[in-house]
């Protein structure tokens, strides 16, 4: 699909900046995303991703910074680039009078390549609603026509700004399936989220933005230090146990007024090990055992507290 | 697809998106009917002295398809580029290689289609129904001063755009714009009934001047070829002048964001 090697930046940007009169949205972003990467922007309201976003769509100028889409600057306005992207806004209607086959139809028109209409109305799974206007879809149908309208040039590079903004958990599942459908083409995709959730589920790697700036980058599992945290291995005391009788090796082992023990360690293997082996040893039962490392989501409310809330 | 296909493309959407709204059916296509069966009965076997004693539905005939043409460029254009403005309809269409003159070309199309619809309509309902004469011999004229006032009655229109700040301001600030100059301008009262002060005051504003050339071209009695270059000249003014302002201020993203 895309004549670019697989370690070409489908996007880079250098030291963004955007400001609004004395606001600036956007406060020095450095940002590189891979061809065939599904890269998700995550972020609180107002932090600054469709500012960052308009301005790699073209829609918006830039004021400071350099910028590169698919090898080109988005603020030329070049027509071939448009070719080459899809773009699904955050706030966008479809025209209501026309079925769901005729709006592809329209927009594909418009591309010199576009995709073969029936596969993609499959594609973004509408084809019971092939035949319905749009104005007659719901939400969850009409942000999946969205994604249709994006895909319907056979873009490279596809900007999702909040696909899934306002849907029911169910019309959420059935945006992620199309979404993780994108990836599987080898579409590069650029998604806004405020969902970790969602970032977790569908992107390679994620970006955390608050008030303009990137504070953490990297792939959902590692993100702000998620791969070397510790891990906890919580679990009840047994009955007629107490903090003593636990195998001195385990280091220091933290309780709670009703017997709840938690132990942090770097390297939950060998602890776990003694753990349960002192159990199966004494013939005892550990209710409730339970071995985590911080979710996205305590990472995401550590780094986004404070820029969040001051927007 | 080469820019006459495009541009092809485009027209046959925006002819299936106008046919299908009742909104607009109603008030470019059905509403200037009702204006002519409601002028025609109420002021039907009356005739104006100051126009040679014409009968008033041969006044009504060009006095209505002004209307009809006004409506189907100026008002149809302003409130629906508005509300496509709105819903991020133009937006999405920016992010397309879409080139911006092919879309508003296809809404001009339009347009400019639906004038000619209105002038079949309205010529055969006055024909049929009041034997209002079809000015065969004239139709020259009547086509140049139709394709004139809808080509400038649509720039006009477009340019409206950039005042209009909202979806649901949009048919209030457009009819305010040309109701009253329909009255003042003889397409509602006849001229004879209206001082002629204030027909020297609407002669300033496109739809009197556009109804002048209108009439002369469509009724047979009055005098030359049906050509009215004075009147046609202002209406394209106008025209230009609307083009210009909007050209230099269409905006293609939502104003409400």
């Amino acid at each position: 699909m895309s004549s670019s090697s697989p370690a070409t930046a489908a996007i880079a940007i250098r030291g963004l900046r955007k400001s609004y009169g004395s606001n600036e949205a956007v406060r020095g972003i450095d940002l590189d995303v891979s061809v065939g990467e599904v890269f998700a922007f995550l972020g609180p309201n107002g932090a600054g991703k469709t500012t960052t976003v308009e301005i790699l769509e073209g829609y918006r100028e830039r004021s400071a910074g350099e910028v590169s889409v698919l090898g080109v600057d988005p603020a030329d306005g070049d027509p071939a680039l448009r070719e080459k992207i899809g773009i699904v806004l955050q706030e966008c209607e479809l025209q209501p009078l026309l079925t769901v086959r005729e709006t592809l139809e329209l927009y594909a028109g418009y591309y010199a390549t576009p995709r073969p209409i029936a596969e993609t109305i499959d594609l973004v799974g509408l084809g019971d609603q092939a035949d319905a206007r749009a104005g007659r879809l719901s939400g969850g149908q009409q942000r999946r026509l969205d994604v249709g309208v994006a895909l319907i040039g056979d873009p490279e590079l596809l900007f999702l700004d909040e696909p899934t903004t306002g849907f029911d958990p169910s019309a959420r599942r059935q945006a992620w399936d199309v979404i993780a459908n994108l990836g599987r083409l080898g579409k590069t995709v650029f998604l806004t989220t405020h969902y970790m959730d969602e970032a977790q589920e569908l992107a390679d790697r994620v970006a955390i933005i608050a008030a303009g700036q990137i504070v953490a980058e990297g792939p959902p599992s590692e993100l702000g230090g998620r791969k070397d945290a510790a891990t906890s291995i919580r679990f009840t005391l047994p009955q007629g146990t107490e903090v003593a009788s636990l195998p001195a090796s385990l280091g220091e082992v933290l309780t709670g007024p009703h017997g709840e023990a938690v132990l942090t360690v770097d390297h939950p293997t060998e602890p776990l090990h003694r753990l349960t082996g002192w159990a199966l040893e004494n013939g005892l039962e550990l209710q409730g055992l339970e071995v985590a490392r911080p979710s996205l989501e305590d990472v995401y409310l550590d780094l986004t507290r404070d820029g969040g809330e001051a927007e | 697809m080469s820019a006459p296909a495009l541009l092809w493309h485009q027209f046959r959407f925006d002819q299936k998106i106008f046919w299908r709204n009742p909104a607009s059916v109603f008030f470019t296509v059905l509403l200037p009917v009702i204006f002519l069966l409601i002028f025609a009965s109420i002021f039907g076997n009356n005739t104006i002295k100051t126009l040679g004693n014409v009968k008033t539905t041969v006044y009504y005939v060009p006095a209505i398809l002004t209307l009809a043409v006004v409506s189907a460029t100026t008002v149809n254009l302003a409130i629906g580029i508005t509300v496509a403005r709105e819903r991020g309809i133009l937006k999405r269409g920016r992010g397309t290689p879409l080139p911006s003159w092919v879309f508003l070309g296809g809404r001009l199309g339009n347009s400019i289609v639906v004038a000619l619809v209105m002038l079949v309509v309205i010529s055969l309902l006055g024909r049929i129904v009041y034997s209002v004469p079809i000015p065969w011999d004239r139709m020259p004229a009547v086509l140049v001063t139709l394709a004139i006032g809808a080509a400038s009655f649509s720039a006009l229109g477009i340019a409206m755009t950039r005042i209009i700040p909202s979806e649901d301001a949009a048919p209030a600030i457009t009819n305010v714009s040309v109701l009253p100059l329909y009255f003042l301008s003889g397409v509602f009262i006849p001229e004879s009934e209206i001082p002629n002060g204030v027909l020297n005051v609407a002669g300033v504003f496109p739809i009197r001047p556009f109804f002048e050339a209108f009439y002369a071209a469509f009724v047979p009695t009055t005098a030359g070829s049906g050509f009215e270059w004075g009147h046609l000249a202002l209406v394209a003014a106008w025209g230009v002048a609307g083009a210009v302002i909007a050209m230099r201020t269409l905006t293609w993203t939502p104003f409400g964001s």
